[in-house]
């Protein structure tokens, strides 16, 4: 059984912090309804990689990882009749789940209160860049500019360089599992006591707690926090050192005088190291430039992989630093079965992400790739809606409701 | 939300933050720690820089809102103790190597035989079995290991790390989801089990598009400085200098960034720097992540002199009054004031006697309007609340709590 089998979403998330927030309720049993249209598909339909040939709005490898398992409801919600609709998914749903910006529930006549009319105990999960209310409530953007909002970009980069943003909408793989815990902790307080509520989440704010030790010392002590590159105030060596092959690197990271003792070992202990001033921390901290200048040269003739093999063994804390490529090879990842591979129509194979935990009771067996937009149109409105072919049809021929063209019907 | 529930947490510095989300809710979190104190309070920064126990900022960020019980699960008086608390409460949050907890007799068979209905969250950087089980991590290696630093950093210089300790803190908010995933099925079956985290595959999923860009496309995302790879021969460039700073201007196409950077460029023309290359393009057309290497050469120095001669301030107002998806590169002092957190009372105070000052702290990370949740408070003191636990809730004599302190044992 799946902990979530109960759990019904009606989701009008788009990009990537709303549907991973809705992608692990659907992986976890919950049915999540994803609303969307033609005329205003998800960006990142068209964002790269893409599968197959050419461009579709069915073939982007970002888009298919956070939208498996769920059911594809196209609707254009220009149309009144689309309202109608929504009205009465409403009220079959538990929960409601956007990402819009502040505001937009509100246009289309589906801000909190007129849910809460339709569905008394509904639970409505709003978030947004920087929350409900406030002076820039309305300022558009996603993670990639919130990086910077949240101080996560300053701080990030070498101590003689400008800053270097953490690769891609970073601040959107935070919010969530803070959504995640914070949702599921409604629906419980609503067995409970029969309440819904109304949870508004500031991305921002979610990522302050990802920085809270240095804005307390910046708040409390009146410190600047600055970019410090890989290094560790307490630990030296701490960072990633180049090994053999073309932008192979592993990372070494000394916390204690135990591995510093191990690693000399692996290396060999050659005479630099013996030298009584790294047999310290405070020594090693003093001339810590020297000393990864001296340790990037005895790593240089190392494979990355058995590197970290033999130092691991020797009990230092290090690993290869993977790109793109090793991470899909991994023999953990593999061990754990964090991919899942696909067959789709149009996309071809691609890989979704499972969660990052295992329960032992549950299954969160992975059943669907991600649909086409309005994949299960039909089966929304009759299954769920209880709607006749002969109500549906016109709507269809009217452009309310969208199913997929005949080519990609064939999937 | 979560008042009913009592949380165990046995975590230190590596898993404080699930506590800290579940307690923020309403849940009844004990941190459980040695008699020595939790490893956690001797990590900076510092309070007033004293790195006294009590002080340390890392400690007041993820162990506030919780209560502090002490005991030693080594000794045999301090087991007993916890499985007395094991009994009743709802979840438990370890950050043990695996097998940690197994040797002090403790695993989820014995944990599971006190308590059936017991959850039990186990937060480790790459899970409980398989090849790098045993496996030493540092943030560093972590980092590494889970695809974040080979992306991130200037293409001439090692790989970077975020500039704070991130991957603890993304295997430990998965781990609150994890376990609200597994309560919802207790509430169904009355049944616990256990949540095995991995941090690696925490961060794995931090990554945006770039492990699908190798699984479909083969291609090996590099790390571009201020810029950032989207596919084999495409970029979006990302921070930019300006003239007392460096701004984010995410400069990309598709339906939100394009129309962006359609505003920026009319932008440009109308304060009398028209391009007429950039004018030609229509960025919303083109496809979020689309523009290739040689159509981003002839950009960037026309948008670099337009920034370079205007400051953060300037060109944020501009970007706001033009929808515009331009912000400061903001430093701690620029979020502290950030007029959106103001208004929404983020940063608050708690008065703290102790110190004999009024102390800052963070707001809730999400607003729930029926239920809200708890601000940042004191983090608590090293066994603060023995008493309460162990002699108003377990019953303990007083004389016998004296002797367990004076014994070691809590």
């Amino acid at each position: 059984m799946r902990p979530l089998d109960n759990l019904k979403v009606l989701d009008f998330c788009w990009v990537a912090a709303g549907p991973m927030t809705t992608g692990y309720l659907a992986e976890y049993g919950a049915t999540v309804v994803r609303v969307e249209s033609k005329l205003r598909p998800d960006v990142l339909r068209s964002s790269p990689p893409f599968g197959g040939e050419g461009r579709s709005l069915n073939r982007s490898g970002y888009y298919a990882n956070y939208n498996a398992n769920k059911y594809a409801l196209g609707l254009n919600l220009g149309s009144p009749k689309a309202i109608a609709i929504v009205e009465r998914m409403v009220a079959w749903a538990d929960m409601v789940t956007e990402n819009f910006t502040p505001g937009t529930m509100e246009r289309l006549g589906l801000g909190y209160d007129e849910l809460r009319r339709i569905k008394p105990d509904i639970i409505l999960f709003s978030t947004s860049m920087l929350g409900r209310g406030g002076p820039n409530s309305k300022l558009p953007g996603f993670g990639a500019v919130l990086s910077s909002l949240s101080g996560l970009t300053g701080l990030t980069g070498w101590p003689d360089r400008g800053p270097t943003n953490p690769y891609g909408a970073y601040t959107d793989f935070i919010a969530p599992r803070f959504a995640v815990a914070t949702l599921l902790a409604a629906l419980d307080y609503r067995r409970r006591t029969g309440s819904g509520q109304h949870i508004d989440m500031s991305q921002l704010e979610v990522a302050l707690h990802f920085v809270a030790p240095l804005l307390l010392d910046c708040a409390n002590n009146g410190r600047e926090g600055s970019r410090t590159g890989n290094r560790h105030e307490a630990a030296a060596p701490h960072g990633a050192y180049p090994c053999r092959g073309e932008d192979r690197w592993a990372t070494i990271t000394c916390m204690t005088d135990a591995h510093w003792l191990a690693l000399r070992r692996v290396l060999g202990d050659p005479s630099w190291m013996q030298a009584e001033r790294f047999s310290t921390l405070l020594g090693r901290k003093r001339d810590e430039d020297e000393l990864e200048a001296l340790l990037a040269d005895a790593t240089r003739t190392w494979e990355a992989e058995a590197l970290m093999r033999a130092l691991q063994s020797a009990g230092v804390p290090a690993g290869v630093v993977h790109p793109n490529k090793g991470v899909i090879e991994d023999p953990q990842l593999e061990h754990r079965g964090h991919f899942v591979y696909y067959e789709k129509p149009e996309i071809g194979r691609h890989p979704v992400q499972r969660s990052e935990f295992r329960l032992s009771r549950a299954a969160a067996a992975q059943n669907w790739p991600t649909p086409f937009i309005g994949e299960h149109t039909l089966q929304v409105c009759r299954e769920i809606l209880g709607m006749a072919d002969a109500e549906i049809e016109p709507l269809i021929a009217e452009g309310v409701l969208e199913v997929p063209a005949p080519a990609e019907a064939g999937g | 939300m979560l008042s009913p529930y009592r949380v165990l947490d046995l975590t230190d510095e590596r898993g404080l933050l699930c506590g800290k989300m579940l307690a923020d809710l309403g849940a009844d979190v004990l941190q459980i720690e040695p008699p020595a104190g939790n490893t956690a309070r001797r990590v900076a920064p510092f309070y007033r820089d004293d790195p006294g126990p009590d002080q340390s900022l890392f400690w007041w960020a993820y162990a506030a809102n919780k209560r502090s019980v002490t005991l030693d699960l080594m000794r045999a008086d301090g087991k007993a103790l916890f499985e007395r608390l094991v009994a009743s409460a709802h979840f438990l949050i370890e950050s043990g190597r695996p097998g940690e907890l197994a040797a002090l007799g403790l695993g989820c068979d014995r944990l599971a035989e006190i308590n059936p209905a017991l959850i039990v969250v186990s937060i480790t950087p790459f899970g409980q079995t398989g090849p790098y089980a045993t496996y030493l991590a540092s943030d560093l290696v972590g980092m590494g290991l889970g695809g974040f630093m080979y992306v991130t950093g200037d293409p001439d210089r090692a790989p970077l790390r975020v500039g704070f300790p991130h991957f603890y803190l993304h295997g430990s908010a998965a781990a609150a989801a994890g376990a609200m995933l597994a309560h919802s099925q207790r509430v169904l079956t009355g049944q616990g089990q256990h949540v095995d985290v991995s941090c690696q595959e925490a961060v794995a999923r931090s990554l945006a598009n770039s492990l699908a860009s190798y699984a479909i496309e083969g291609s090996v995302i590099v790390r571009q400085g201020s810029y950032r790879q989207t596919g084999a021969d495409t970029f979006m460039r990302i921070t930019w200098p300006c003239k007392d700073g460096f701004v984010n201007f995410q400069f990309a196409g598709g339906a939100s960034s394009g129309q962006s950077v359609n505003n920026f460029v009319r932008w440009m023309a109308d304060e009398g720097s028209p391009d007429e290359y950039l004018l030609s393009l229509d960025f919303r057309a083109m496809g979020y992540g689309m523009i290739t290497s040689e159509t981003m050469n002839r950009i960037v120095p026309p948008v670099s002199r337009f920034l370079l001669e205007r400051t953060k301030q300037r060109l944020f107002d501009g970007a706001i009054e033009r929808r515009i998806l331009l912000f400061p590169v903001a430093t701690l002092g620029d979020i502290l004031e950030n007029p959106q957190l103001e208004a929404r009372g983020f940063f608050g105070t708690v008065e703290s006697s102790e110190f004999d000052a009024r102390l800052t702290m963070l707001g809730p990370f999400a607003r729930a309007s029926a239920a809200p949740l708890k601000p940042g408070g004191r983090a608590p003191k090293r066994g603060q609340h023995n008493a309460e636990i162990y002699v108003d809730e377990l019953g303990l004599a007083r004389s016998d709590l004296i002797r367990l302190a004076s014994a070691g044992v809590i």
